[in-house]
């Protein structure tokens, strides 16, 4: 086998132990899967009234409801990369690394599979938030190119998360800190236009909202699945991705390779 | 060949671990001082001494988790420094900390070493089953990690270090945390491993485990060898046994000691440490010496020279957390 050929074996080794471990650690999982789906009630149902009454639309429950869509798959993507951060310090604070990095594997290849592992995860997060999404009514004006390009923004934006999420995981000292750093991402869910408009905020905060990264991405996937406009949001969700993935993937394979200086304990 | 002579004859043989002049420094404080080591094909070397001496510090260079600051190494023939990847396909580390995967089954554990050591499916299925069996865990194969036994889970690890058929295994402090029974099995199956070819570095503080198993033993004290040898070599650059005899009151203390100058006594314990060569006819001697003079002894302690003696004789200072010895040898403390 060449060395290629070797890595894609043992990146496709690691992908089959993160999914064991998805299985496996159910709680987990279903938590991630879950929250998006209950904030979606909780807005929808509890807050949903009284935000679609502000957005001016005659039946405001259901206006929102096509309003916040976008919103909490972006949740779905950031409840997702939590787990990973979860998985790899899992990994790097337990002795199973130490066995991987004495081992002649690609080491590329355990971080490769915590990516493409949580890949699979967010898509699969995505269909069913999608599928509760319908269920409650969302009504989508985009045909299949538009939806295709809504999951590859999507993809995108999720891949940029899951390096900056793995990074987040081998830079924590402990798996606590792993599960709350990502934490923050949610808080930028809601100082963006994830769940209301941002011209409904005051000054500072709302010029804050418009310029961080999950505005461009809410708004390109709203634009790409309601009528609502994209305008130049779309270059700079793509241009936002890539460079979080390229920045958080530097820092992440920078940290991997770093030997531990110090003996543990 | 034994595994004895095999040692006897380690220059002449292709040595597995060969270390020279090991340094490792973690910022100001020197872990590794000039180590040098050698171990022959098919022996079994234990790294002995205490806490913090550096056992993991060189294990962890020798496997290529971390690098060394000067000294060169090579292991079964390959350089540590320029081909980590020509060790690590040769080698089998099983560390202090259980390096097994607590999400999956021990068959699919197993199987993930198969597949990273790229044995292909039959090859794979044929080797996890065999050391299901070699390693008694056929009945807990399917099970979830959590329902294992510390001792299982130990064997576990071993087996998934072994999957890949390594020719050099390091040991980090292998029995720690077991219990006797598990630690002898942990034992034979280290020995089972040297005597088929493999060459094992073990670290220990078990002063009775590196006895039991080692080929040679160098004793590691604050980063620098201290002593090297077979356990033979080094039980004979001690002094020999003795006998501790304990008394009622200190004046039977005080005449047992005028009648014994060459023993030390020790007040605050009322004993007294005669040295003895272990032979029954000399205790009966010292014995009856004792009685002739009506000097009462409540109790006595015999003492075989171990390996803690080496490390008081080489170091000057005493092991500390002795581990379980023989019940005999494990009265009062020497001084």
């Amino acid at each position: 086998m060449t060395t290629l050929a070797y890595t894609v074996s043992d990146s496709r080794t690691m992908l089959r132990r993160n999914l064991k471990h998805q299985l496996r650690y159910p709680s987990m999982t279903l938590m991630l899967v879950g929250l998006p789906i209950v904030l979606l009630l909780l807005f929808v149902y509890v807050f949903g009234g009284q935000l679609g009454a502000g957005l001016g639309a005659h039946d405001g429950r259901s206006a929102y409801l096509d309003y916040v869509v976008p919103g909490v798959l972006l949740v779905t993507v950031a409840s997702a990369v939590q787990g990973t951060s979860i998985m790899v310090a899992m990994d790097m604070t337990g002795g199973i690394i130490d066995r991987f990095r004495t081992m002649a594997i690609a080491r590329a290849s355990v971080l490769t599979g915590h990516v493409l592992g949580s890949l699979i995860q967010v898509l699969v997060g995505l269909a069913i938030l999608i599928g509760v999404a319908f269920g409650l009514g969302f009504r989508s004006t985009g045909g299949p190119i538009e939806w295709l390009a809504a999951i590859g923004m999507l993809t995108l934006f999720a891949f940029a998360l899951i390096w900056l999420a793995v990074a987040l995981g081998l830079a924590a000292k402990s798996v606590e800190t792993a599960s709350n750093t990502p934490m923050i991402l949610f808080l930028l869910l809601f100082l963006g236009s994830g769940f209301v408009p941002t011209q409904t905020m005051p000054g500072g905060l709302r010029q804050f909202a418009e310029y961080q990264p999950l505005t461009p991405v809410a708004d390109t996937v709203r634009g790409l699945l309601t009528n609502a406009a994209i305008g130049d949001h779309a270059i700079a969700a793509i241009a936002w991705s890539i460079g979080i993935a390229l920045a958080a993937y530097l820092w992440a394979t920078r940290l991997y390779n770093r030997r531990r200086a110090a003996e543990p304990k | 060949m034994t595994r004895k002579q095999k040692a006897m004859t380690s220059l002449s043989a292709a040595p597995g671990i060969v270390a020279r002049d090991v340094c490792k420094s973690f910022g100001n404080h020197l872990v590794l001082d000039k180590v040098n080591l050698t171990a022959a094909e098919g022996t079994i070397l234990s790294l002995l001494g205490p806490n913090g001496a550096g056992k993991t510090t060189m294990v962890r260079i020798l496997s290529t988790l971390i690098s060394a600051d000067s000294g060169s190494m090579r292991i079964a023939g390959h350089d540590v420094g320029t081909e980590p990847d020509g060790v690590r396909a040769v080698i089998g580390v099983t560390g202090q900390f259980s390096a097994v995967d607590n999400l999956l089954t021990g068959t699919e554990n197993l199987r993930l070493m198969a597949d990273l050591r790229h044995l292909g499916s039959e090859a794979g299925r044929r080797r996890v089953m065999e050391l299901l069996e070699q390693f008694d865990l056929i009945d807990a194969a399917d099970k979830p990690l959590s329902t294992y036994s510390g001792g299982m889970r130990r064997r576990l690890d071993l087996a998934m270090t072994l999957v890949g058929q390594p020719s050099v295994i390091f040991l980090d402090e292998p029995t720690t945390g077991l219990d006797p029974r598990s630690r002898r099995t942990m034992w034979q199956i280290i020995r089972e491993l040297a005597s088929a070819g493999v060459t094992i570095l073990l670290t220990t503080q078990y002063l009775d485990e590196a006895d039991q198993l080692s080929d040679q033993i160098a004793v590691l004290d604050q980063g620098r060898i201290v002593a090297e040898g077979t356990p033979a070599e080094l039980k004979g650059r001690i002094p020999g046994g003795h006998v501790r005899l304990y008394f009622a009151d200190p004046h039977l203390l005080h005449s047992a000691s005028e009648l014994l100058p060459a023993a030390a006594p020790d007040q605050d314990q009322l004993a007294l440490q005669a040295p003895a060569d272990g032979t029954v006819d000399s205790l009966r001697d010292l014995l009856n010496e004792l009685h002739e003079a009506h000097i009462a002894v409540e109790r006595l302690t015999i003492h075989t020279p171990d390996l803690d003696d080496v490390f008081l004789a080489v170091t000057g200072t005493h092991v500390i957390g002795r581990p379980d010895e023989d019940p005999i040898t494990q009265g009062a403390p020497q001084r």
